[in-house]
């Protein structure tokens, strides 16, 4: 089949000046016309390789073909049945170091933009009614699952389909947990995360919001009085990491994870509408170069800060963000420091911040990470102004489950011990997956957890059958 | 699930004190631990002590003092209303070890969280005293539920106008000395951190174990935000999953008041907008 274009279909966007002042969603997706130009670059490969790179085996090829052929109702169905969170992975998975890494076009020309077509697919599922909830078996084992985050949905949404009672417990007011906290409405509006939701609940899950396992009720009297004959967790990693440097605690310094949270969940944008305020001044520096540290900069800049810089103590080749967002960010006017280091954050004498000091840093010898390690340059040290500081350096999972759980044991990062494949914790219908086993990963690692223990709870409570 | 007003009680005329119905809350609540409120879509999220809580009724009972447009909003609320959100119970239960004198020091709506902690105490033998102050007479709450929950209820006034004239630290800085119902072995304040930091101050020579409640500004509660991070010894904590009590000997309270007025314009701001839409301003 001849390829018809070397590059993929550009994904329209709004134009970044005008973007980087408001939280609506940058990406506008594909009409019809470019999904099915898009689509046709797919080579249909008889081995595809792109498949083996998706933590929840999507059948792309398949998918993409029937986009080809114009069956969107065919397509959607194939799509839905191996994601339960497509119009949630569409726009949030790093695809360039997944299935479009591997994709056999990549060899000569661009990936087919499966990511896009994803997202495609999704969107217009969510255009139609609703599907029939599917012709099942109905259990009577009942199962509980820890956390409404992407692992804890996908779970939760899986057991549905089989024919399983569950109830999600959720620690915050709404349910989605990274998907709600941390990822701006202008990478994922909240109108699709909540559509999502509204899909699981179709299943019949159900969603109670305000209950923290561990706190508010314990596993055991989930499984001994609540009379839950399994567990799923999907705590994520929510504990952010702090630099231990001093000026840490001045007022204006935040970690991602507070940022974030008084933007997306409690919409410090819409303040005074809102009851949520947040203090961005004019200048505001993001430590880190993932996904998260985007995101914070992003949103500064959304803020109303008139300069917003990121500053990392590697160089551009070891940022760990998706290539989208770092390129995103850039027509937004994002600064970049590259090789820098904080070594403290500096204050004025009302206690708030008035800059860093950073030190310049060269690469070294590759680190544990297989990253070049970055090495600070004696004598280097000068002040960078900033009204803000925001920590976007990393999470962890939170203890709070694991302190209060008899027999539930972690390693010394505190990530939960589960089984690869099957999620089994080392408590008996105890499984666990997601960020709260493997620490901070992505939102598909995360689907493919939860889907994969659903499977092997279904195992555990009936034998498969 | 609703959290149910049953009963409203005005204390002061900014000061509430509700009983809801919060089962599961209520089932797990230890003294010393707090819940996060929110009262409306695009509600702020607000961390409120345990003032006291009834196993048997499923009844939870927090006081609120009205400062900003949350507390205003959740004050306002009457019987067989409904609170949005309530998540808890949250933080780390009080210890104090048994055996010993006990004095609670309480000012201004801080003396409620006192209440069901005192209660415990008092139930298994401690020797007990609460010292409740306040400005004047009127403003003195929850003086009759207090008596019944510790041995010695000492009132002070700043005005005289009931009890000891003068400040709470003043009367217990008398017990430290040895006056009368006694030197304290442990003291456990709860109010402004003003009134904390006096009360560190007053112990802090004579090295009695004194504990503070810290209630900084936080979001979520678990350990999420890191947004109440207080400094204990030089150490960084969060009040939320570490605390909310401290040895008040270690306290870095000059940045905690700092901390806990960063957003006084933004306060101001919503409290203006919310009497504004009253019809007030």
């Amino acid at each position: 089949m001849p390829v018809k274009s070397a590059n993929k279909t550009k994904m329209p966007e709004r134009a970044p000046d005008v973007r980087n002042k408001d939280f609506l969603e940058v990406n506008q997706g594909y009409t019809l016309r470019h999904a099915q130009f898009e689509a046709d670059r797919c080579l249909r490969c008889q081995e595809p390789k792109c498949v083996d790179e998706c933590p929840v085996t999507i059948p792309i090829p398949q998918f993409i073909y029937a986009i080809a052929k114009g069956d969107l109702a065919e397509s959607a169905r194939i799509m839905r049945q191996a994601n339960p969170l497509p119009a949630i992975c569409g726009r949030v998975c790093p695809q360039e170091s997944q299935c479009e890494m591997t994709c056999h076009m990549v060899k000569k020309f661009q990936s087919v933009a499966i990511g896009h077509l994803e997202r495609f697919i999704a969107d217009w599922e969510r255009t139609q009614p609703p599907p029939p909830v599917p012709q099942r078996k109905m259990h009577k084992e009942k199962v509980a699952v820890i956390g409404a985050g992407p692992a804890g949905l996908v779970c939760a949404g899986e057991l549905g389909r089989m024919g399983y009672p569950v109830t999600i417990f959720e620690g915050l007011h709404a349910p989605g947990g990274v998907l709600r906290y941390g990822i701006p409405e202008f990478r994922l509006p909240k109108a699709i995360l909540d559509w999502e939701i509204g899909m699981m609940k179709n299943l019949g899950v159900e969603i109670v919001t305000n209950v923290i396992v561990g706190r508010t009720i314990t596993l055991d009297d989930v499984m001994d009085k609540l009379g839950f004959s399994a567990v799923f967790i999907g705590t994520g990693a929510g504990l952010p990491t702090f630099l231990r440097i001093p000026g840490e605690n001045l007022m204006g310094v935040y970690s991602a994870n507070e940022f974030l949270t008084r933007i997306n969940l409690m919409r410090a944008y819409q303040f005074p509408e809102s009851d949520t305020p947040l203090k961005v001044g004019k200048r505001v520096a993001t430590i880190g170069a993932g996904n998260t540290a985007m995101d914070s900069a992003r949103s500064a800049k959304r803020m109303g800060a008139e300069e917003s810089l990121i500053v990392y103590r590697r160089s551009d080749k070891e940022m760990t963000a998706r290539v989208e967002e770092y390129h995103h960010a850039l027509e937004e006017g994002i600064q970049f420091n590259w090789l820098t280091a904080p070594i403290e954050v500096v204050g004025n004498d009302q206690g708030w911040v008035s800059g860093l000091k950073l030190q310049r840093m060269k690469l070294g010898e590759p680190d544990a990470s297989g990253r070049a390690r970055p090495v600070p340059i004696e004598g280097s040290e000068f002040i960078f102004p900033a009204d803000n500081v925001v920590l976007a350096i990393g999470t962890s999972p939170n203890p709070i489950l694991i302190k209060t759980t008899k027999g539930l044991e972690a390693n010394k990062h505190g990530c939960l011990i589960a089984d690869e494949k099957t999620g089994q914790t080392s408590r008996k219908h105890v499984y666990a997956g997601g960020d709260a086993v493997t620490g901070a990963a992505t939102v598909i690692l995360a689907a493919g957890a939860g889907k994969r223990a659903a499977e092997a709870i279904h195992q555990d409570l009936s034998g498969g059958k | 699930m609703p959290y149910k007003i049953v009963e409203k009680r005005i204390l002061t005329p900014v000061t509430k004190m509700f009983r809801i119905e919060a089962p599961l809350v209520a089932a797990a609540a230890k003294p010393g631990q707090f819940v996060i409120v929110r009262v409306r879509e695009g509600g702020e999220r607000i961390p409120l002590t345990i003032a006291d809580f009834d196993r048997s009724s499923g009844h939870l009972i927090i006081v609120v003092q009205e400062v900003g447009a949350t507390t205003r909003r959740l004050g306002a609320h009457e019987v067989g209303q409904e609170i949005l959100d309530i998540v808890g119970p949250l933080g780390n239960p009080t210890i104090v070890p048994p055996g010993g004198h006990v004095v609670g020091v309480g000012g201004g709506f801080g003396a409620a969280a006192l209440l069901c902690l005192m209660k415990e105490l008092t139930a298994r033998g401690d020797n007990t005293t609460i010292i409740n102050g306040a400005r004047n007479k009127d403003l003195l709450i929850l003086v009759d539920d207090l008596r019944k929950a510790c041995k010695n209820l000492e009132l002070c006034t700043d005005d005289g106008s009931v009890g000891f004239k003068g400040f709470v630290t003043e009367r217990l800085k008398q017990m430290v000395a040895g006056g009368p119902p006694g030197k304290p072995t442990h003291v456990i304040a709860i109010g402004p951190m003003v009134m904390m930091r006096a009360v560190a101050e007053a112990t802090r020579e004579a090295k009695i174990p004194t504990q503070v409640s810290m209630d900084p500004l936080m979001i979520d509660g678990t350990g999420m935000c890191g947004g109440c991070r207080v400094s204990i010894g030089g150490v960084v904590k969060f009040a939320c999953v570490d605390g909310p009590c401290f040895d008040a000997h270690t306290v870095n309270f000059d940045e905690a008041v700092r901390r806990g007025k960063m957003y006084v314009q933004e306060q101001d701001v919503a409290a203006k907008k919310l009497a504004a839409a009253a019809g007030g301003v």
